[in-house]
């Protein structure tokens, strides 16, 4: 289990450097001018602005630089969006917002969708499942932005007049974009869920249990969902970083002041530093969720934790 | 009575009604054909390619046409020199999804949408299929060293983020395309690149670059598999180089699986395809896709809202077509796992 954490953390720490390599080379290595719309008066402007970056040195030096700057939490300075101001500043004002959003969509994503999904199991073949498959065959054919879209036409204006349609910060303003972020995540989880769980009901320990009297409860809860966890926490992670590139769309459909709507809006202006800043944060995110939702599932899984210890032991399990 | 090991073949004359035994005969392929959603999906697949490519030749308004006077027309509308044309008789193909608001035929437009739609799935599909195929086939059959560094390779690959990577790969692009068409102002590769734009193409090469490790690690799977059976042994033995029995024994053998994967791939390239023209930084205009004119619709949602419907739906539609297809596929591949 040991030797397998530090493999995984060598691999995510190597992801994160490539991203971070990737994103400085793309976009300092991109020709065009960086201060064409930056105001400055005549070219010598441009080469003390190209000193005081750092963009008149050779391009290993540059990836060497902004490395460095990483080890200190140091992701530069934006020089179009908000002139001057840190992109740690920038990310520190937009992201609770976007934590939020996300971690609220993926909340109701697992609290609808894995009991949901146990019920389908459960009454297989009937009424329900049939419904629960076509509900979750349909939420996840459409993407975020769409059913963002959707809601927002239907409950915001017209006729219903149900929730704001611009974002406020108060409660009632989450509820749409958080509907719309989590129903892929809910109907995915929803499908693994039943899918692991009738394997389980299918099983002989789950019979045996039956046959010995355990109430169907205990049978489903106890047992049968139990055993389906460690697929269910390894597809956990990719949901998170779904959520948090999904919020991407949602937040600009419901005009949300997020770290979403901060990288759209610097891609739109080519600031780099912000772009490569946001980049990076993201990538770290995701990939630390990634890291955790795998070592979680290895370590929920009995089977795993402990057979890999009996052949470090020689195998006397 | 016949003798125990009597291996001649009875006549059919002589086989009376009870030995007769005739079995339907089964396979991925008639299971699949047997399978009403399967057939369901395929059918609606292929209804969506008709309208998307032989559509434009039933409706006459191009997708990018401006027309004067024809603003904001709702479904089965006519604009004002239309109702001209009309009145003195004259046959006006109608506004079946009516118009935008700079007159452009919102049905034409969603053909055009579906086209790019699907083009770039296939075409990320088909990416996918190269790469991600060599790469698990070369390491499943190598083995040992090779297959190690390889696969460490395909776990920091799978680790980077996409979608950061395509927003990253669309900036550079757009700044190295434009000074090549710059440069070279009457090259044809200029003029298609600039044509199709540096987001699909950052999308594309992105694709190419990250989305194959999931099919990488099922061919490896079947490569590993199958690599200790005995025609492979025999073909060795034969004296066949490794590219020929992979390419001809191996590959073929995990065809089913394959097509699962990319079956199943498609479907998220549609969707990271609409993402970005939503964002706009995916298709350039004039041309469209799916996630644009729902981008476009945003903007006029309560006056008209029959513009985010339809596209909605046709993505809807398309997405769930490739899902059911995937998930039966998989399902007639090995029943067993059919729940």
């Amino acid at each position: 289990m040991v030797r397998y954490i530090a493999q995984r953390l060598g691999t995510a720490v190597l992801a994160l450097l490539a991203v971070a390599c990737l994103a400085v080379v793309l976009t300092r290595s991109a020709p065009g001018d960086p201060w064409l719309d930056v105001k400055h008066n005549s070219g010598q402007r441009e080469a003390v602005l190209d000193a005081r970056y750092g963009l008149d040195r050779p391009l290993p030096a540059q990836v060497g630089s902004y490395l460095w700057d990483l080890l200190h939490l140091d992701l530069g300075v934006s020089l179009k969006l908000r002139q001057g101001t840190a992109v740690n500043t920038l990310i520190a004002e937009s992201f609770p917002v976007s934590a939020r959003l996300g971690l609220f969509a993926l909340g109701w994503a697992v609290l609808a969708g894995v009991p949901l999904g146990c019920l389908a199991a459960c009454r297989r073949g009937r009424a329900f499942d049939k419904g629960f498959r076509a509900v979750c065959a349909l939420g996840g054919c459409l993407p975020s932005f769409a059913v963002a879209a959707l809601l927002l036409c239907a409950l915001c204006g017209g006729i219903l007049k149900v929730f704001p349609a611009a974002f406020d910060g108060s409660a009632k303003s989450y509820v749409l974009p958080c509907f719309a972020l989590g129903l892929y995540p809910m109907c995915t989880l929803a499908r693994q869920t039943r899918a692991a769980v009738l394997e389980n009901l299918q099983t002989d320990f789950l019979r045996s249990a039956r046959a010995r009297g355990l109430s169907r409860r205990r049978l489903v809860f106890g047992h049968a969902l139990r055993c389906a966890l460690p697929p269910l926490l390894a597809l956990l992670a990719p949901m998170l970083a779904f959520a948090l590139c999904g919020s991407f769309v949602v937040e600009q459909v419901f005009s949300i002041p997020g770290l979403g709507s901060v990288l759209v809006r610097a891609v739109e202006s080519r600031d780099y530093p912000v772009i490569t800043g946001v980049t990076v944060f993201l990538a770290a995110l995701v990939i630390g969720c990634n890291l955790a939702g795998d070592l979680l599932s290895r370590a929920a899984d009995p089977r795993v934790r402990l057979g890999e210890e009996g052949q470090a032991h020689g195998g006397a399990l | 009575m016949a003798e125990p090991f009597d291996f001649t073949p009875v006549p059919p004359e002589g086989r009376g009604a009870a030995q007769t035994l005739r079995t339907a005969p089964d396979g991925p392929w008639r299971r699949l054909r047997r399978d009403k959603s399967a057939r369901l999906a395929l059918g609606l697949l292929a209804a969506l390619f008709l309208f998307a490519f032989l559509g434009p030749l039933v409706v006459p308004y191009g997708y990018d046409a401006f027309l004067r006077g024809a603003e904001n027309l709702p479904p089965l509308g006519f604009g004002a020199e239309e109702e001209a044309l009309r009145a003195a008789g004259e046959f006006v193909f109608p506004h079946l999804l009516g118009t935008d608001r700079f007159g452009r035929d919102a049905l034409a437009r969603l053909m055009a949408g579906t086209r790019v739609s699907l083009c770039v799935a296939l075409a990320a599909g088909a990416l996918v299929l190269t790469v991600g195929t060599t790469y698990g086939a070369v390491s499943g059959w190598r083995g040992g060293k090779t297959d190690l560094v390889l696969q460490r390779v395909a776990e920091v690959v799978a680790s980077v983020p996409e979608v950061l990577v395509i927003l990253l790969a669309s900036t550079a692009l757009g700044d190295l395309f434009q000074s090549f068409a710059q440069a070279h102002p009457e090259s044809e590769l200029a003029r298609a690149l600039l044509r199709v734009g540096p987001n699909l193409c950052a999308m594309l090469l992105t694709f190419a670059g990250l989305y194959w490790v999931s099919l990488s690690r099922v061919v490896r799977g079947e490569v590993l598999r199958l690599k200790e059976t005995e025609y492979v042994t025999a073909a060795r033995a034969l004296g066949a180089s490794g590219r020929r029995i992979v390419l001809r024994h191996l590959l073929p053998n995990c065809a089913g699986q394959i097509a699962v994967t990319v079956c199943l791939q498609i479907p998220t390239a549609i969707f990271l395809e609409s993402f970005l023209s939503f964002l706009g930084v995916g298709v350039t205009a004039p041309m469209t896709s799916l996630g644009a004119l729902i981008q476009e619709a945003l903007g006029a949602l309560y006056t008209y809202p029959y513009r985010l419907i339809f596209p909605t739906a046709v993505l809807g539609l398309l997405i769930l077509s490739f899902q059911v297809l995937g998930d039966r596929l998989r399902d007639a591949l090995d029943p067993r796992t059919a729940i």
